[in-house]
């Protein structure tokens, strides 16, 4: 249950980012989350909602992108989706993997913001 | 109003693993060992860590531990009864250790010096899930099972065995009356980590220890983890 801790960090990161911007209204927040990141999304949709509450960031929409497990294969060579997370194995030629290449992101990808046009700004 | 996109491709815990990198050059440059104990509530961390700070005592190793709990200093005075500096960080709620809390804790840590240390301990709050996201800046980490918590634990928490550096098993004493499948236990771990140390351990009979002690002093001399 750390989804609201994690709620709190995305608030923080991207409050951060959008300052670059001043004036602008978040509308989205785009995230990648690796299968392996310990999150469950409704969890963490919940906790948004909670977190945003009072703060510039209130109505933004949270977009959650799932990553699959990708492992390379140090037999085989070749990477590949991992088909189950409690077998950790190629999923080419079966032999046991441990070289993770993807599966524990925990990333802002990108904000989708409104910026005030400088013309209406004049007005 | 102008819509747009602009791209990020920040970490959501940035600020932790930037923190955590801090801690574990200033572990480096101290040469000390750091682990990172990981397990649920009861799997007996806190009694494996209590052999663990006395035997390396006993050889004479400098040893510390943080221990972390959302309430109380019970763990801080059992373990500090093994003669080793120990500071409890009491998280009020929060279900895991982060770096941040580290950093305030070692800082503030009267008549503590990082320098001169051989090992220090860190137990996490007892909790399969949300410490795997936090680098604290340890250099090995640690996932604890014991035998009676069923030999399947593993396999429903992926995501902490898969990042752990090394497993152990706890309470072996007790294994036989618990029905413990000993060969299941150990393939379901290397389902999930193919590859990781595994440790059978008794803090009770002392079982294992012996093998663990010398990964630690293989992990700290720089061969083993």
């Amino acid at each position: 249950m750390h989804e609201l801790s994690i709620a709190a960090s995305i608030v923080d990161a991207v409050t951060e980012s959008a300052a670059a911007y001043p004036g602008a209204r978040v509308k989205e927040v785009r995230l990648r989350l690796g299968s392996l990141a310990s999150v469950v999304e409704d969890s963490l949709q919940f906790c948004w909602g909670i977190t945003v509450e009072g703060t510039p960031l209130e109505g933004a929409r949270l977009v959650v992108k799932i990553l699959p497990v990708i492992v390379h294969c140090a037999s085989c060579r070749q990477d590949g989706e991992l088909a189950s997370l409690q077998s950790f194995r190629c999923p080419h030629c079966g032999e046991p993997c441990s070289d993770l290449r993807q599966g524990r992101e925990l990333e802002i990808e990108a904000i989708e913001i409104d910026e005030i046009d400088e013309v209406e700004e004049a007005v | 109003m102008t819509t747009r996109i602009v791209e990020l491709r920040r970490g959501i815990l940035k600020k932790n693993d930037e923190l955590a990198a801090g801690l574990r050059s200033r572990f480096v440059d101290a040469g000390v060992l750091v682990l990172n104990l990981v397990s649920s509530p009861g799997t007996g961390k806190t009694a494996f860590l209590e052999f663990t700070l006395r035997e390396l005592r006993v050889r004479g190793a400098k040893v510390a531990a943080l221990v972390g709990d959302l309430e109380t200093d019970n763990d801080a005075r059992r373990l500090a009864a093994s003669g080793a500096p120990v500071r409890q960080i009491n998280t009020h709620g929060i279900c895991h250790l982060d770096a941040e809390m580290i950093d305030k804790h070692l800082t503030g840590w009267e008549g503590f010096a990082l320098a001169g240390l051989d090992y220090l301990f860190i137990e996490n709050v007892g909790n399969l899930v949300c410490p795997s996201s936090y680098d604290l800046g340890e250099k090995i980490r640690v996932a604890l099972l014991s035998v009676t918590e069923g030999e399947d634990k593993p396999l429903k928490y992926p995501t902490l065995f898969n990042s752990a550096d090394a497993a152990v098993i706890t309470k072996m004493d007790i294994a036989e009356p618990c029905g413990f499948d000993r060969e299941l236990a150990l393939k379901n771990i290397n389902e999930i980590r193919p590859g990781i140390r595994i440790f059978e351990t008794s803090a009770k009979t002392g079982a294992g220890m012996e093998q663990w002690l010398g990964y630690l002093a293989e992990a700290r001399a720089g061969r083993g983890a």
